[in-house]
């Protein structure tokens, strides 16, 4: 426990994705099994455990403290696990401390009713950080900023392989994953799939930069509309079926209209959206009424009715068995056209081809392209084979460009990292009718550290307000922020967030009154 | 003859603690005319007094610190001598919280009274252990007075840091440390865990680490973290005030690690509050544990909490069976270099 608690506490408060990666790799260097494949199944989202509610984890500790000074403690603290972990009266020697194998293995043998017991015995025999990765644990989600993804990352990183090739074996493959740490240290013989629904890795597009337009051989692709949902990938394969985002997690739960679609069997890459009526029948609806659709466990029957989930395919990975991945495009192409028109299925379109003779022509379709769900072109060169991961060349994304607004700076926050001692993360508003500035938005790039340097000079030299590792700044500089649309939100007190902002200019000339208002980004709103 | 009760010779006034048959305030946070200083930091030995009793190293403190200004009078006290001032017996004891802290043990008629300052019970190789003085009344602070702030072993943080250096060997590691105390305490608790690659100091830290050093505590090779080029800076331990931690001074160093050696970072939120990466939980002062277990020890039937988290150790000493109150001593508690903003120790 006490390496996985140690883990679980330095992640908390490394922001940089590259430091997470150094630390996870370090710990399944020195873990020993199962308890390194626990924490595994533990970070990747994929442990089950008889968990413990909080209710539960507050009577234990009001048994063993006083209350007045729980009450303060919590009030101090203001988390109840970290309270709990900090405050539980220790009894050296109680109890052995258990190891995380011990702890997994107790959980998923024990009654619900012999939760308690062993709860309370654990953490009379733990230290403080690690009663809180063992309540962290037990009251379920770790909360550590760690995604399912970046966990497989760090275990390919410590086994010098590519996370395609884990993500690939990944569904095939069970907790605490005995053979995949034997296989990483060349122990053992890589796993086998089986007859498994297996998340297959997606081939991912690099951005076209404008540099690199006149310059492609445009007659070598083909060109399809980059749409606004998100990427998934849906497999069918001997009676099972799956639905994965980009990243392999399995999101099936949140669209059962998909899966009851499917009759088939088949690997298929396409684009989940959500549609609506429109004047010439189903219309592609804003991103914000898919976001209604995710991250959720179930859905109601309400909302199935309300925004129905759509798949629009762009290519096809496995027909039944056989596989068609290294195939070139335009032979993949025609058997997903055949496939879809022999089967139609349900709930599922084609994307379909734009038409274009020249660059140019591409270039005045995209910069044309502004109803909902179109963010841009892909464009796909005719004989590329379907590769996992990113290669540079074969697919290109070219989104249309962006909005472009003038915000005022009102708050900076401290980086970290290289940037710990800059003021790196901006918080910009927009004026209201009222003539106050309400915040609309936050960036962290989109400048030169030349430019760092000159902002952070600014922040320091106007600030009104501290608190912690945030400033309070006059309304006196204007930002010129891009971003890709705006979207109704609760989280500002504006109503309204930009999707991807990024600082694209600095207005030092701009006088802070002139920037726009709030009446301004209303009229963007997606919908 | 029956003991005078305390209240009746010990005051608390706006300069601070007052002890009448003597004349004197024990730590006064205003100018006076005699005063008894505890230790060196900042909140408890303030300048401008005219005479002031202490220990010789917490003497030195105050002239490395204010020089003239330290006080007209110095008059030094080793630990266990007896001094009489006006009608009151003064002795200095350990206190084991920074180089010459002492706890003032005051007696009239009698009664004894323990001004105990700030101090901590585990071990320090930089200064003397708190001694157990039992006395009729103990006047305790309280800066970790909730059950919440458990110190752990100061070695396995210092492990953590030096794991850390192993993880990232190319980034600077910054510790923020209080310039008396905690910085020399850092640098002993690294040369016993066995680190003897170079250590670089902060300019703001060096003097007192070379009063350490001229004061008998040992401390070995410090290099200055001014002078060195941003390349050699790669994977560098380096000790800085504080308040250096997000300041211009930072950017020297290579994609730092922040680090802060304080007890604060026992509680998440306020290690992030103040961007810190590397939280190390070490303290110069008492834990929760530490001091219910002094009031056991120290067996006095009273107990006075100046400073901090007053509230709950006098709810504790009272549940004891103590008789027990909050003096709100003004001005304690904010130790060094911004203490007050998000606190140290
Ligand atoms: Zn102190
Ligand atoms: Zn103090």
């Amino acid at each position: 426990m006490k390496a996985f608690a140690a883990l679980l506490d330095r992640l908390v408060y490394t922001p940089q994705r590259n430091g997470k990666l150094r630390l996870l790799v370090d710990y399944f260097r020195h873990a020993p099994d199962p308890d390194r494949g626990w924490a595994l199944a533990a970070l990747s989202d994929g442990l089950d455990l008889k968990g413990a509610k909080p209710a539960l984890v507050r009577a234990l500790v009001e048994e063993r403290t006083d209350p007045v000074l729980f009450r303060w403690s919590y009030d101090y603290v203001g988390d109840l696990a970290e309270t709990v972990a900090l405050i539980w009266p220790e009894r050296p020697g109680a109890n052995r401390p258990p190891a995380l194998g011990e702890v997994v293995e107790a959980l998923r043998a024990a009654g619900r009713g012999e939760v308690p017991a062993l709860l309370a015995r654990w953490l009379d025999a733990l230290d403080p950080t690690e009663r809180w990765a063992l309540l962290k644990l037990i009251t379920g989600g770790l909360r550590v900023g760690v995604s399912a993804r970046l966990a497989k990352t760090a275990v390919a990183a410590f086994g010098d392989r590519p996370v395609e090739e884990v993500e690939e074996l990944w569904h095939g493959l069970a907790p605490p994953y005995g053979a995949l740490f034997a296989w990483l240290e060349g122990r053992g013989a890589k796993p086998e799939l089986g007859e498994a629904a297996a998340f297959r890795p997606l081939m991912l597009a690099t951005p076209l930069e404008e540099s690199e337009v006149e310059a492609l051989p445009f007659e070598e692709y083909l060109a399809e509309w980059k749409w606004d949902g998100i990427r998934v990938q849906l497999v069918a394969r001997g009676g099972e079926t799956r639905l994965f985002s980009r990243t392999g997690d399995d999101i099936g739960g949140a669209f059962p209209d998909i899966l009851e679609a499917v009759d088939f069997e088949a690997t298929l890459d396409g684009e989940l959206l959500v549609l609506r009526d429109g004047p010439e029948g189903g219309e592609v609806a804003p991103f914000n009424d898919l976001q209604q659709r995710l991250n959720r466990k179930t859905v109601t029957a309400k909302l199935l009715q309300r925004h129905p989930a759509h798949l629009r395919l762009y290519d096809i990975l496995f027909e039944g068995r056989e596989d068609l991945r290294s195939l070139p495009l335009l032979p993949r192409r025609a058997r997903l056209e055949a496939f879809v028109a022999r089967e139609k299925p349900r709930r599922m379109d084609l994307s379909p081809l734009v038409d274009f003779a020249s660059m140019s022509e591409l270039e005045a379709l995209r910069a044309a392209a502004r109803e909902n769900g179109i963010e841009g072109l892909m464009l796909k060169r005719k004989d590329s084979p379907y590769l996992a991961g990113r290669p540079k060349g074969p697919w290109y994304k070219w989104k249309r460009d962006p909005l472009v607004l003038d915000c005022v700076l009102m708050y900076a926050q401290r980086g970290h990292g290289k940037r710990s001692s800059f003021y790196s993360d901006y918080t910009f508003g927009a004026w209201t009718p009222e003539d106050e500035l309400v915040p609309v938005g936050k960036a962290y790039f989109g400048f030169t550290d030349e430019e760092l340097k000159r902002l952070d000079k600014w922040v320091r030299d106007h600030t009104t307000e501290r608190f912690g590792p945030v400033r309070a700044v006059e309304p006196g500089l204007v930002l010129e922020v891009a971003f890709d649309a705006v979207q109704r939100s609760t989280r500002h007190k504006s109503g309204l967030a930009l999707r991807f902002p990024r600082v694209s200019r600095i207005r030092w000339d701009k006088p802070a009154h002139e920037a726009d208002r709030v009446e301004t980004l209303e009229a963007l709103v997606e919908g | 003859m029956n003991k005078p009760r305390p209240e009746s010779w010990l005051r608390v006034e706006p300069r601070g603690l007052y002890v009448v048959p003597g004349d004197f305030y024990v730590d006064p946070v205003r100018p006076v005319e005699r005063a008894v200083v505890t230790h060196g930091h900042a909140d408890h030995a303030r300048p401008g007094h005219a005479k002031v009793l202490a220990t010789p190293e917490t003497l030195a403190i105050m002239q490395a610190r204010y020089g003239d200004r330290a006080g007209s009078g110095l008059q030094a006290l080793g630990y266990g001598e007896p001094v009489t001032i006006g009608e009151v017996t003064v002795r200095l004891a350990p206190a084991g919280h920074v180089l010459g802290s002492a706890q003032a043990v005051l007696e009239w008629r009698g009664c004894r009274v323990v001004v105990s300052g700030d101090y901590k019970r585990r071990r320090d190789p930089t200064c003397a252990p708190f001694e157990v003085v039992p006395c009729d009344v103990f006047v305790t602070e309280a800066t970790f007075g909730l059950p919440v702030f458990r110190h752990p072993d100061d070695r396995g943080e210092i492990a953590k840091l030096l794991h850390s250096l192993a993880v990232f060997p190319e980034r600077t590691h910054v510790v923020g440390v209080y310039s008396l105390g905690k910085a020399q305490r850092v640098v002993r608790l690294l040369r016993e865990a066995g680190w003897d690659g170079p250590i670089h100091v902060h300019g703001a830290l060096q003097a007192l680490c070379a009063l350490y050093e001229e004061l008998g505590v040992p401390l070995g090779p410090l290099s200055p973290a001014t002078v060195a080029a941003k390349a050699e800076m790669a994977g560098a331990l380096v000790l800085a005030p504080p308040s250096a931690l997000a300041d211009r001074w930072a950017r020297r160093l290579a994609d730092p690690v922040t680090a802060m050696a304080s007890g604060w970072m026992r509680v998440r939120q306020r290690a992030r509050q103040r961007g810190v990466e590397l939280p190390l939980i070490i303290s110069d002062h008492a834990d929760w544990d530490e001091l219910t277990r002094t009031l056991d020890e120290v067996g006095a039937p009273e107990v006075w909490v100046t400073h901090g988290n007053e509230e709950a150790l006098v709810h504790h000493a009272r549940q004891r069976g103590f008789r027990a109150r909050a003096l709100s001593v003004v001005g304690l508690g904010e130790e060094d270099e911004g203490e007050a903003l998000g606190g140290a120790s």
